[in-house]
């Protein structure tokens, strides 16, 4: 019942996020300083965690596929689709709500705590349209960019790892990362990535705007709109996968 | 001129808020005064609808706030300034931003007119120069200051202030009670103030509501205040034993 009475009041916000910016270039100012305080910071944290994951995906692949029957560019392959179908789009958007969302429901429900949100309120400002807009418009475009990165990185460290240790060919490993390689395969990742990015930025947002009490309920909602987005996008990338891969 | 109707509040099942009606006038500081706990903050969060009252009507120049549709309802509160009991300054901003926030979102000013108009009103509060700081470097009176600028910023037809001087120096407290007279008196806006201070009452109360246990238990003027013979009262103007010496005193050259 609780959980029937938040999706509707989720979908009631979502009603007034979705206006359009009473003034362009406040918009813009809070566009801007989202991009640059949660995407642009986040960028270490994504690089750090797809080096070292592809590094391991690709080792893994290749310590597992010692039948000689297979070629060795397998590994390739493999790793190129694991972490283009799977890690780049599902585990880092997974690792990004835990950090991405608590910041932007803390955020956002601090400023109710302390009344800022009813001040906007007051002065007749839409503070779902001011606050939650700008929020979502960045992360539609940091998100994608930085699974692309992440893709990119994951696959860097998958080479250097399998390359440096003499398991594979620098030749054969690219030849694994070239074969069978699929658009589609990038069109259906990204598609998940702007789903989930979106699913981080207004569940958090909502879990946020809508805390009542204290600093102590602040901290608590942020955790919930952690979990919560989590399982959103448990369940979505199974959905997703579901209609776009096996048509 | 604002006029609440039967405004009928609660929290679950903890009424605050019974059958308030009051009336207050362009021109004139209007006070509600009355003991912690009892629903004065209340009372203005609904007014501007910031709490939806059960029951009850809020006319503002008598058309009804609350079922009003939200491009109105936005219209009138750009109309509205309004000071929170903790000041509710956006922390992400330093102080002239936070000034500048209601102009640049409903006003076409030029930079230039933004920034004369900030500086004018930090200058009103005695902030002069303050405009780089963020709220978290400002003490709190100084926040207070700060939220007042932000109020009077869009020159609002209808002031309301929860506790503007409390936490200030008596001096500073004297500056900003003067400063929420004058300008009520210089644009004639119809002002509402949420004070405990005696000294507030007594300096700017043009018209003072009394609220105790949520109900509006006494209206009526700085001097009939002093008069009055209802004991609630009596009990919050003459809260220190000293204060109820200079009453009977009073009383005693009366008769
Ligand atoms: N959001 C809320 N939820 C539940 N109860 C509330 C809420 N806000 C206020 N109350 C209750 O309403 C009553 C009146 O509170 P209010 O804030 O109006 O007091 P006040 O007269 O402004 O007191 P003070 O002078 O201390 O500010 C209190 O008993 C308080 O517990
Ligand atoms: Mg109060």
């Amino acid at each position: 019942m609780k959980y029937l009475r938040n999706i509707g009041r989720y979908f009631l916000m979502l009603g007034f996020v979705f206006r359009r910016p009473k003034k362009f270039r406040l918009f813009y100012r809070q566009f801007i300083r989202e991009f640059d305080e949660v995407g642009i910071n986040s960028i270490p944290l994504v690089a750090l965690m797809s080096t070292f994951i592809g590094a391991v995906i690709a080792l893994q692949t290749a310590s597992n596929i010692d039948n000689p029957l297979l070629p060795s560019y397998t590994v390739g392959y493999i790793t190129q689709s694991s972490i283009i179908l799977e890690f780049s789009p599902t585990i880092m958007c997974l690792i990004l709500a835990g950090k991405i969302g608590s910041n932007i429901s803390s955020e956002i429900g601090t400023m109710r705590i302390t009344e800022q949100i009813d001040a906007m309120e007051v002065m007749g400002v839409n503070s779902l349209n001011y606050l939650i807009l700008p929020k979502v418009a960045a992360a539609f475009i940091y998100f994608p960019i930085l699974v692309i990165f992440s893709m990119f990185l994951g696959l860097s460290g998958g080479f250097l790892a399998v390359v440096i240790s003499g398991l594979l060919s620098p030749q054969n490993f690219v030849l694994g990362l070239r074969s069978w390689f699929d658009t589609y395969n990038i069109v259906y990742a990204l598609t998940k990535t702007v789903a989930f990015g979106f699913f981080i930025v207004s569940i958090s947002s909502f879990y946020g705007y809508y805390v009542k009490g204290g600093a102590l309920e602040v901290g608590k909602s942020s955790t919930r709109a952690v979990v919560v987005s989590s399982v959103v996008i448990l369940i979505f990338n199974f959905i997703i996968t579901k209609l776009m891969l096996l048509k | 001129m604002i006029e609440a109707k039967g405004i009928n509040k609660s929290f679950g099942n903890q009424q605050v808020l019974f059958d308030v009606s009051a009336q207050f006038h362009p021109g004139k500081v209007n006070l509600i005064i009355g003991q912690s706990g009892q629903g004065k903050t209340v009372l203005a969060k609904c007014m501007v609808g910031l709490h939806h009252p059960e029951k009850g009507e809020i006319l503002f120049n008598g058309k009804d706030f609350l079922s009003m549709d939200k491009s109105s309802q936005s219209n009138l509160r750009s109309e509205i300034g309004m000071l929170f009991q903790g000041s509710a300054l956006f922390d992400s901003m330093t102080v002239e931003e936070n000034i500048k926030f209601p102009l640049s979102m409903f006003t076409k000013m030029s930079k230039k007119e933004m920034q004369h108009r900030v500086d004018f009103c930090l200058e009103r509060v005695n902030l002069s120069g303050k405009n780089a700081l963020y709220p978290s470097e400002c003490s709190g009176g100084m926040q207070k200051r700060v939220g007042i600028a932000r109020a009077i910023s869009l020159n609002p037809k209808y002031l309301f202030c929860d506790e503007p001087n409390s936490g200030l120096d008596p001096k500073t407290a004297i500056v900003i009670d003067n400063l929420i007279r004058d300008i009520t008196y210089e644009y004639h806006i119809t002002t509402l103030v949420i004070t405990h201070d005696m000294n507030s009452v007594m300096e700017i109360g043009d018209n003072i509501l009394f609220i105790h246990q949520g109900k509006k238990w006494w209206e009526g003027d700085r001097k009939s205040i002093l008069t009055s013979d209802n004991p609630e009262i009596n009990a919050f103007v003459f809260a220190s034993e000293f204060m109820k010496e200079i009453r009977s005193t009073l009383k005693g050259q009366k008769r």
